[in-house]
């Protein structure tokens, strides 16, 4: 299978797409704004649809059309007082608005702005996995750096706040982060498909523990294997590289969602303990 | 070094607007580091944006504020809020968070520690010690979403001792907590300041579950202070359905 470049070169492409989305995933599903990925994801889709128009790097346009994305919905939710949701809505039908109105402004072949929708890992070239491992290496910086901070925000942002963590500039770099992790995986994975291995891997994930590093790690690792395994799938049975990739991240959250120990009820929770390694420190009355 | 008679924070003719209404108006307060304070007040009368005005997360429209000698702006608030402790009302939150009740209480260190700097041993071992100093250490692998209110509360104290803070406040931290739970607490935070010596600010609208050790209390009605001594000379003055 590995014989031939291409399906080497997709590989490669799909274990970075994989790190960085299922990164980006935990980001967004553990703070609920799945829906922002959705909004980011057409966003790019919109700004990468231009940036071919006016044949300027779709990468570089479809950054900034998902970074504005990720920045105006903030603003929008506090001045409207509405919920983060309602605001992911209404930039995303703007977003897939002018995705729509550029395709039919465009003169002439639309060939390679429609091949957005659905992306194109088998024609995964060496500038695509430089900008791809670029992003991925940037990612895992991003979270050694900022670990302690980054699981703060995410898991009680009212208590980061009160420790004196600038939880604002956290949460926002993560947000324009994986807006650029989304605008640089667009042109692989594809507007309509991308939303699936940002939040499909992470949402799996969440499923099997309650510690926020075996979710990063977990995350990670099924976003990788959803793409190998779809690649692998596409391969044998000749079937579309993407929708393989979507349909398998799927089966791999319907699975974590069949043996999630998170199925018990509360009062059963004790158990955890026997799933959880205790941290290492002996308890000891303050002085 | 800082003496009792050093101000820990001074507000003064302190206004904050929400919308078209006026939450506090021209408030004037004084607290000597080491004091504590219990702020009374009806649901609205402006208790918790005062708290909010000391750890920086709302800005007054027009006034002065000072805590431990800095000016807490919405940039720099965060620094300041490195050495206060805050604690809420125990929050609903998700069973399913991927947090444990020990993740939680070493944040407290989170902010003193500062960015690129890892978790050190040390701190884990200070949040362990602190579980056990307020009687959960049998909870700590459990999730965060996965235990009661008072537990919670507890677990938020814990947070705060790790942190440190030269300043504590409280805001309404016994609320939709049970009999048993709020006298804990009220022990608990009584046991704190008696140990740390740190200002502590507590809010509350319960005049049942009062700690009994404050220095003062201040009684807040429609935003404005309207009345401020020691607990047995306002306390009888307090009419109850002014709560």
């Amino acid at each position: 299978m590995f014989s031939h470049s291409f399906l080497l070169n997709a590989a490669l492409a799909g274990l970075f797409a994989g790190i960085s989305c299922g990164i980006a995933g935990v980001f967004l599903v553990t703070t609920h704004l799945s829906f922002l990925g959705v909004c980011i994801a057409h966003a790019g889709f919109a700004g990468a649809i231009l940036g071919i128009w006016l044949k300027i790097d779709p990468v570089i346009s479809a950054s900034v059309f998902s970074i504005a994305a990720a920045f105006a919905i903030g603003p929008l939710a506090d001045k409207g007082e509405l919920s983060p949701d309602t605001a992911a809505g209404i930039i995303f039908s703007l977003t897939i608005g002018l995705a729509f109105l550029f395709l039919g402004l465009m003169p002439g072949s639309r060939g390679e702005a429609l091949s957005l929708f659905w992306g194109g890992i088998l024609t995964a070239n060496s500038k695509d996995l430089l900008l791809l491992s670029f992003v991925t290496l940037g990612t895992l910086v991003i979270v050694a750096l900022f670990y302690k901070e980054i699981v703060a925000v995410l898991c009680h942002r009212s208590i980061a706040v009160a420790v004196g963590i600038p939880a604002v500039f956290v949460l926002y770099l993560l947000f324009v982060w994986s807006a650029i992790i989304i605008a640089v995986s667009l042109r692989i994975v594809g507007g309509l498909l991308i939303y699936s291995l940002v939040v499909n891997p992470a949402a799996a994930a969440f499923q099997l523990t309650y510690r926020i590093k075996y979710l990063f790690i977990l995350s990670a690792l099924f976003g990788v294997l959803s793409t190998w395994v779809g690649l692998f799938v596409s391969y044998f049975l000749d079937l579309p590289a993407g929708a393989s990739i979507v349909i398998v991240s799927t089966v791999i959250f319907a699975v974590a969602l069949f043996i999630s120990p998170k199925r018990k009820t509360i009062s059963d929770l004790d158990p955890v303990r026997e799933i959880l390694p205790p941290h290492n420190g002996d308890s000891k009355e303050l002085k | 070094m800082t003496c009792a008679s050093d101000p820990c924070i001074e507000l003064h003719n302190v206004t904050v607007v929400r919308g078209h209404r006026v939450v506090l108006n021209h408030v004037n307060l004084r607290a000597r580091c080491g004091e504590f304070i219990v702020i009374i007040g009806a649901n609205g009368a402006g208790k918790t944006t005062l708290l909010q005005v000391v750890n920086g997360t709302v800005q007054p429209a027009s006034g002065q504020v000072s805590v431990l000698g800095k000016s807490p702006s919405f940039l720099n608030g965060y620094k300041l809020r490195r050495n206060v402790g805050f604690v809420a009302q125990a929050p609903h939150f998700d069973p399913r968070l991927p947090v444990t009740v020990l993740e939680t209480v070493v944040s407290g260190c989170f902010g003193k520690r500062g960015l690129f700097r890892r978790i050190r041993p040390e701190d884990w071992q200070k949040a362990r010690q602190a579980l056990a100093w307020v009687g959960i250490s049998h909870l700590a692998d459990r999730p965060l979403g996965s235990i009661s209110g008072g537990e919670f509360q507890r677990s938020a104290i814990a947070r705060v001792l790790v942190q440190e803070p030269a300043l504590l406040l409280f805001d309404e931290p016994t609320n939709s907590l049970d009999v048993r739970a709020k006298s804990e607490i009220v022990k608990l935070i009584e046991r704190i300041h008696g140990e740390t010596r740190a200002t502590t600010l507590y809010v509350t609208h319960d005049l049942k579950y009062l700690p009994d050790r404050c220095d003062r209390i201040l009684f807040i009605q429609k935003g404005e202070i309207c009345g401020d001594g020691r607990p047995e000379e306002l306390l009888p003055k307090i009419v109850v359905q002014e709560l």
